[in-house]
């Protein structure tokens, strides 16, 4: 009986961990490979037009949900033939400066190249690298990393 | 800069020794530092008392600050002026080495100064204690005002004469001094004399500066500024505060230096997506380009000849650090160790170049030889970069950045010193955090 108990704790142990180790991956989930899938940080140029998108360590191609979230741009931006906007890249405090300044300027041109095989005139993009200088997220864990490897659109005034 | 370089040089070598018994290996870790007396140099009676210098307390301070020189460097150990058993005055005629001995120093430096008419004239002797003997003695004459580089420039004649190497002490850092959150920092550009003191401000930081390096004299710094949110590759002139933009780019340029004749500047363009290695003559004005590839190159830095250039380059696929000559023919890759490389820096000795590598969540500070073999890595911390040499090529200067906890909690940046032999790490005070560090050279050479 006793050993039965005893069996019984260490089950409902176990089960507790399991249920544990499963809020810490879908916690972890807010990011595919270590692209930032969550909408923590994420404003918004009009009603359901995200203004950012997110990139993997080191790289700046598009995900099939950072096309998505342009295309919607892509759009706003027709119906709204006199804003311009300017494309902020950036990246994550893991590089270094120099680096991240040539890579945030990639990123930022991805988008601005994607929006305009959407019909949108380059004139009315302009871009602007900060590199590691403007985190959104401040925190040094991979999640704000994730956060920070970003373009945001952002209208000229 | 210019008129503090009104230092007069009176070399008055008396007999200088050259058979000196005592010498400092610089070439290995300190595992024995030197231990040397500083006699706090004697003070003239005569001396007049001026309205912004205590010269009655001008001796004392002039050693303290060549102790502390010494002490930085690791390979001395300045002793306790409390043991010391000779007046200064009485000291500086002619040791009791016997004396001094007996307190277990092995180097003696003693001095007096004078000021008069609104000159300071200092005068400083190095004896070797083993030897009994006089190895140096030098006296300058300089304004009053100039005491703290007196102090810097007898600190490296002593270097010099013990381990025969070129000092570094009369040096100046430029850097980015930091200051508010994370997310929203403050740059300015600050300048400080190698020790930490003469603080001052070269911006207001109402625009993000970045990465500023001195020219070979030291007159002009090339800097990235974000002035009207315009990324651009900025000249300064130090001495008239005036400021210009360097080409006429249609993009960002950035990781600007100086060639090492001063004539020119390599930096970054960045265009459509693409950063490559430009420089322009600041005389003609002439844009060459130096490097045409889809990838990421920047972070260039010319040999001291001038005749090669190294620069990183994730035209590999990753970022490594690459070497070729300065007209951009014959790139060759340099690193191929297990991770990242970055920042590559020519040593002004030409033998090694300092770079940065991020390998498995961690950052080193490295040297290698120019073609790449013989890496060693020096330092490993969360977050540091951007080596800068010392102008003999024995210590660098680098920052480094604390991780932090939400909303930036506990993020400092502050900059750091070690010798290429991986020994005596410090940090160096400033006074507000610090990034993006330049040595210059010698200024008083």
């Amino acid at each position: 009986m006793k050993f039965n108990k005893n069996l019984r704790n260490i089950f409902l142990i176990l089960f507790a961990t399991l249920a544990l180790s499963a809020c810490s991956t879908a916690k972890k989930s807010q990011t595919s490979g270590d692209v930032y899938t969550g909408s923590d940080t994420v404003e918004y140029l009009a009603s359901g037009v995200k203004d950012r998108v997110f990139f993997a360590t080191n790289k700046s191609s598009l995900t099939s949900a950072s096309r998505e979230t342009l295309r919607k741009q892509a759009t706003y931006l027709r119906k709204n033939k006199k804003l311009n906007v300017t494309v902020e890249g950036h990246a994550d405090e893991r590089g270094t400066r120099e680096f991240n300044l040539a890579l945030g300027e990639r990123r930022a041109n991805a988008v601005k190249d994607y929006l305009m095989t959407y019909g949108i005139s380059g004139k009315r993009i302009s871009v602007i690298s900060y590199g590691k200088e403007r985190p959104v997220n401040s925190e040094s864990t991979p999640l704000a990393w994730s956060q920070n490897r970003r373009s945001v659109t952002v209208k000229v005034k | 800069m210019k008129k503090i370089i009104i230092l007069f040089f009176t070399y008055l070598i008396l007999h200088s020794n050259l058979n000196a018994l005592i010498k400092v290996d610089i070439t290995r870790g300190n595992l024995d530092p030197l231990p040397i007396a500083v006699s706090p140099l004697h003070v003239e009676s005569a001396s007049e008392n001026l309205e912004s210098l205590d010269t009655k307390k001008l001796g004392l301070n002039i050693s303290s600050i060549i102790e502390k020189n010494f002490k930085s460097t690791g390979l001395f150990n300045p002793l306790k002026r409390e043991a010391f058993v000779q007046k200064p005055d009485i000291a500086h005629l002619k040791p009791r080495f016997e004396d001094w001995r007996l307190i277990k120093a092995q180097a003696l430096v003693t001095g007096k100064l004078s000021v008069k008419n609104n000159k300071l004239k200092v005068e400083f002797r190095l004896w070797d204690l083993t030897a009994s003997k006089e190895m140096i003695a030098l006296s300058f004459t300089t304004t009053p005002s100039n005491w703290r580089r007196v102090a810097h420039i007898i600190s490296d004649k002593i270097y010099e004469r013990l381990t025969g190497e070129e000092g570094y002490f009369d040096t100046r850092i430029i850097y980015v001094a930091e200051s508010g959150p994370k997310n929203q920092r403050v740059k300015k550009l600050a300048i400080m004399d190698q020790d930490g003191a003469k603080t001052k401000y070269l911006t207001l930081g109402n625009e993000l500066v970045l990465t500023p390096r001195f020219n070979p004299s030291n007159q002009m710094v090339t800097y990235l500024s974000y002035f009207r949110n315009l990324p651009r590759v900025y000249l300064l002139d130090i001495e008239t505060g005036k400021q210009e933009v360097v080409g006429n780019f249609p993009g960002m340029t950035f990781a600007p230096r100086f060639s090492p004749d001063g004539k020119k500047i390599i930096m970054s363009f960045a265009k459509d997506g693409n950063s490559d290695i430009f420089t322009m003559d600041l005389e003609t004005r002439k844009v060459e380009r130096i490097t045409e590839h889809s990838s990421i190159d920047t972070s260039p830095s010319y040999s001291p000849d001038g005749k090669y250039i190294c620069f990183n380059s994730d035209r590999s696929g990753l970022q490594q650090i690459y070497v070729m000559r300065s007209d951009g023919s014959n790139v060759k890759r340099i690193t191929f160790g297990n991770g990242i490389y970055g920042t590559p820096v020519w040593s002004p000795r030409g033998d090694l170049i300092a770079f940065t590598k991020v390998r498995k969540g961690k950052f080193y500070i490295g040297v290698m030889r120019s073609d790449g073999t013989g890496e060693r890595l020096l330092t490993e911390n969360f977050y540091q970069e951007a080596p800068s040499w010392s102008p003999n090529g024995r210590v660098l200067v680098f920052y480094r950045e604390t991780k932090s906890g939400a909303q930036g909690k506990g993020f400092s940046a502050k900059l750091w010193s070690i010798d290429i032999t991986g020994y005596n790490e410090r940090k160096i005070k400033t006074e507000t955090d610090a990034s993006d560090p330049s040595w210059s050279s010698l200024l008083s050479k």
